[in-house]
């Protein structure tokens, strides 16, 4: 631990049932990944909400820049051909 | 009362847990951290509800109309049977640490015990108890590992801690008449066979954390018999004081 006053943040990832896939569920402070875990279960799982637990320090997710959203995701807004509507399904299909 | 034995041994194995249930309970926005004061709290609540069913089921074996929280609420010092260790008080975070690790080992020990009892009630009562406390065990072991492989300062308060809290371990293996008629039907825990392990583990544990193991041979007790170090009365007071000020009260 560098910083001895400041335990570093964790990110954590709950299935909350399985076969469902871990969900974000938020973050807390532990002083590694073991006290991640076991802070997560007492903070996010004690009402029964999961079957396992994922921790990730924060610092090891690479973010999107907020600034850069318009090159990123804009372009996309305008192309609704990239969406497989315009099919014609046969009746006998039921879930698409 | 017909089976006033079995009646005592329930509280004497309750009370333990209500009074450090109590203690834990304390630290409800007081913990070191956020996370921590949860984990402690959950650990409060875990043992509050131990503590229901057992009361629950001394209340039906006393016959009259007394209930879970009669008997939790309403005794006075002299009439709880927990072991001392459990009153002592949260002087800082490593005592709390402390008095959880040195009573963990020792419940998870008992409790597996207990499911051998004959009497079935006990005996799922125990069963549901027994994955609680391991995550105890799990929780405050850790604990002492990290502030006692930790810095200079957490080292030695941890070391403090336990020596301070050494003296109230050998009451955890002292018998009561209740519990010796208890163990002769086999529904109680012959806690005297659980000492040596105790110790083994406990001191196991400690070296890994690189703590000494307290050399004193010089042990506390009383709490069994109702004979209470002064911290009971104030805990009491806490514990009791809506029921004491606003009798018949419920919400």
């Amino acid at each position: 631990m560098s910083d001895k006053k400041n335990w570093p943040l964790w990110e954590i990832f709950v299935r909350s049932k399985n076969g469902l896939e871990h969900r974000h569920f938020g973050s807390l402070h532990a002083a590694d990944a073991e006290m991640a875990l076991e802070n997560a279960r007492d903070v996010y799982t004690r009402r029964n909400e999961g079957v396992s637990i994922w921790v990730v320090e924060s610092k090891h997710i690479t973010a999107s820049n907020p600034e850069h959203n318009g090159e990123l995701f804009e372009p996309a807004q305008d192309k609704v051909y990239r969406h497989p509507t315009f099919y014609d399904l046969p009746d006998e299909i039921k879930h698409m | 009362m017909k089976n006033e034995n079995l009646y005592n041994y329930i509280l004497g194995i309750a009370d333990n847990s209500l009074v450090l249930g109590q203690r834990m309970g304390e630290l409800c926005g007081h913990g070191p951290s956020l996370e921590t004061d949860i984990a402690c709290t959950n650990i409060s609540l875990d043992l509050f509800g131990q503590v229901r069913s057992y009361f629950q089921y001394a209340g039906k074996i006393a016959g009259d109309d007394r209930t879970e929280d009669d008997i939790a609420m309403l005794r006075k010092e002299r009439e709880y049977r927990n072991v001392l260790l459990v009153e002592q008080p949260n002087t800082n975070f490593a005592y709390s640490i402390g008095r959880q690790f040195l009573f963990d080992v020792y419940h998870l020990a008992f409790l597996s015990e207990l499911q051998k009892s004959k009497d079935l009630t006990l005996c799922a009562i125990a069963n549901k108890c027994i994955k609680e406390v391991s995550y105890h065990v799990r929780f405050s072991s850790d604990w002492v590992k990290r502030l006692g492989d930790g810095t200079e300062e957490s080292s030695r308060k941890m070391q403090e801690a336990i020596n301070d809290l050494w003296t109230y371990t050998d009451e955890l293996f002292h018998q009561t008449e209740a519990d010796k008629v208890m163990v002769s039907e086999g529904i109680g825990v012959d806690v005297t066979k659980l000492k040596e392990n105790y110790y083994k583990q406990v001191s196991y544990l400690l070296d890994e954390a690189d703590l000494q193991v307290p050399e004193s041979k010089w042990f506390q007790k009383g709490g069994k018999e109702g004979i209470h170090t002064e911290h009971l009365g104030f805990l009491l007071s806490d514990l009791q004081y809506m029921q004491r000020t606003y009798p018949n009260m419920e919400w």
